[in-house]
């Protein structure tokens, strides 16, 4: 070992605490970690690859005559849908993930490392965004090779689809949660199923909502989901930017504001 | 001992580099460890002696700050793990029983990713990853996916990563288990390098052998205590420096045959239950031409003899009076205990 690479690393400054810039570089290193991840083991992007494909196909075939009568009419409502409902199910194997991740061996190294808690945490949900990307770009693709053009332009579909990757994002949290204090991975998946089919279908996605019972209705309206779904249907079909817009914002920021740091302390908690 | 109440004590003249006191674990309602102290002097190499189960790697992940404390308080060159945690981990180095490297990235992202999350740049980091694959023999199978390392490929760049920001305090936990014995004294030598540089090693180990090899002082712990603690040499002396081993070719001579090691090493014996085979601490390796005489005298006819360093069974007959303990007696130390009893 030469003398200059074993130079005492007692030099550096000791700090007890980590700040908020160190936080935010650890995670994006941690993000990076996440994507070399994805790159070394592409299998993994075989869900997001198919799903959207396989949901978009069915749903609006299935469905498409029953509720606008044909399928063209229905595209503006189900695409958006779709999205929403493909992209979020994708969030849940982030969960899944991180619980396989923690309880291999690197998991160790991250803590006994003096980085930000949250790093290894913000890191991989971060890294899952792409996953978010992929599927939202194939959906959109499906919805335009089956015959949907959204009047709201090229641009306000952008926004729209990063509306969607950053709820997902924010969603991903709860399923991170679950897979910090879930015992094993498949829990996980099942723990999150659990939330995730009443809000999903319990929403505005498929089908029109004044078809519903009205206390089905009342919970129908105030889910998350219905509002974001209603914030992409603005957006694509008619470029505006609701006030749904908005209450997804909120939506999101509040779920993270809760269950970002109940994940870290469950993490931190965890052996 | 140095108390020091300044936020940044001068760790080069800090004396301990670990003083622990009463460390204590329970999972559920096995107490992993039970009041262990420690006390590691800075630049030193201080082994952790002990069977499977012992209690070793809870205390280290106790003292490395990834398992909280029941009990007791631990420092790191002063700093306490539980108040100061942030700071400890920026002292110590830890490498895990088990690899604690990325399987799914190669040995080269791995060091890059360690070294950008200890702060270095991007640059820097590649280079310290490129030096650090170089210093350990890695550079060939620097872009290959873990996947396909060897366990001492593994062992190797675990240890890399752990010194990538040159800590002053290395846990190491049985850094040679499942290595073959070239592998096992390439790290040894490491080891060793890193002591020269200035670098305090804790290690943890079930071989005596490898105690024997590295450290300066051992503590043996055994059920989650500290049973005995000292230099190699006070506790070879207390084991003796080799061990008997033998075989009778009748087992029903055995018993006859251990009253006569017994009588003439002066020493308790241990008899393991397969194989019939009788083991002793030897403290002079002459008083074997006796044993043959006596054994001869007798007519006992042996199988198999040979004087052996001794082994971890030994150490733990000579300081806890009985053999290594799994989880349930042993038969054979049922009949050492009973055996004890008619003594």
């Amino acid at each position: 070992m030469s003398s200059t690479s074993m130079k005492r690393g007692t030099a550096r400054p000791l700090k007890n605490y980590t700040s908020f810039g160190q936080s935010v570089r650890n995670s994006l290193t941690m993000a990076y970690r996440g994507l070399l991840k994805i790159r070394r083991t592409p299998e993994q992007l075989f869900d997001v690859t198919f799903q959207p494909i396989i949901f978009t196909l069915m749903f609006t075939y299935i469905f498409g005559g029953a509720i606008s009568g044909d399928v063209q009419s229905y595209l503006p409502i189900i695409i958006p849908g779709i999205l929403v409902q493909t992209v979020i199910t994708t969030s849940i194997v982030t969960g899944v993930q991180l619980r396989e991740d923690m309880e291999k061996g690197v998991f160790d190294r991250f803590k006994s490392l003096p980085i930000a808690r949250i790093a290894p945490l913000a890191g991989a949900l971060l890294a899952d965004t792409i996953r978010y990307a992929i599927a939202t770009v194939l959906t959109l693709v499906m919805g335009y090779i089956m015959g949907y053009r959204p009047e709201g332009g090229l641009a306000n579909v952008a926004i729209a689809a990063l509306l969607v990757i950053v709820c997902s994002w924010a969603i991903s949290w709860i399923f991170a949660f679950f897979g910090v204090i879930a015992r094993t991975a498949s829990s996980v998946q099942g723990i999150s199923m659990i939330v995730l089919f009443p809000l999903t279908f319990l929403s505005n996605a498929f089908v029109p909502v004044e078809t519903m019972p009205n206390w089905l209705q009342w919970f129908v309206n105030i889910n998350p989901i219905s509002h974001l779904v209603s914030a992409v249907r603005d957006l694509a079909n008619h470029g505006t930017i609701g006030t749904d817009v908005a209450i997804t914002l909120i939506g999101a920021a509040v779920i993270v504001a809760v269950f970002a740091p109940l994940t870290v302390r469950a993490y931190m908690r965890r052996t | 001992m140095v108390e020091s109440k300044h936020r940044q004590p001068a760790l080069d003249n800090c004396e301990w580099a670990v003083e622990a006191r009463g460390l204590m674990k329970t999972f559920g309602d096995n107490r992993a460890v039970d009041g262990v102290d420690l006390n590691v002097r800075a630049g030193s190499i201080y082994g952790v002696l002990g069977p499977n189960g012992a209690g070793k790697t809870t205390t280290i992940r106790m003292l490395a700050t990834l398992l909280r404390l029941d009990a007791g308080s631990a420092r790191i060159f002063g700093y306490d793990v539980v108040k100061e945690p942030q700071i400890v981990r920026q002292l110590i180095g830890v490498t895990g029983q088990y690899a604690s490297v990325d399987e799914s990235l190669s040995a080269t992202e791995n060091l890059v990713i360690f070294s950008r999350l200890l702060g270095l740049g991007r640059a820097e980091s590649r280079r310290k990853a490129a030096e650090l694959l170089e210093e350990f023999g890695l550079t060939e199978a620097a872009k290959r996916p873990l996947k396909n390392f060897s366990g001492g490929m593994r062992r190797r760049l675990d240890l890399a990563a752990s010194l990538i920001a040159q800590p002053p305090l290395i846990f190491l936990d049985e850094p040679t288990t499942g290595l073959d014995p070239r592998t096992r004294a390439q790290m040894w030598d490491t080891i060793r390098r890193l002591v020269k540089t200035g670098s305090t090693v804790l290690l943890t180990t079930q071989y005596l052998d490898e105690a024997d090899q590295l450290a300066d002082r051992i503590a043996v712990i055994d059920r989650g205590r500290v049973v005995a603690e000292g230099t190699v040499d006070e506790l070879k002396a207390s084991v003796g420096t080799s061990s008997l081993h033998l075989r009778v070719q009748h087992a029903q001579d055995t018993e006859d045959a251990r009253q006569i090691v017994e009588q003439v090493l002066k020493v308790r014996s241990n008899v393991s239950a397969e194989a019939g085979r009788i083991t002793a601490p030897m403290a002079d390796a002459d008083l074997v031409t006796d044993l043959l005489i006596a054994l001869r005298t007798r007519g006992i006819s042996l199988a198999e003899i040979s004087v052996q360093k001794p082994t971890l069974d030994e150490v733990f007959l000579t300081i806890t009076g009985q053999g290594v303990q799994e989880s349930a007696p042993s038969e054979s130390e049922i009949s050492n205990r009973a055996e004890g009893v008619r003594a």
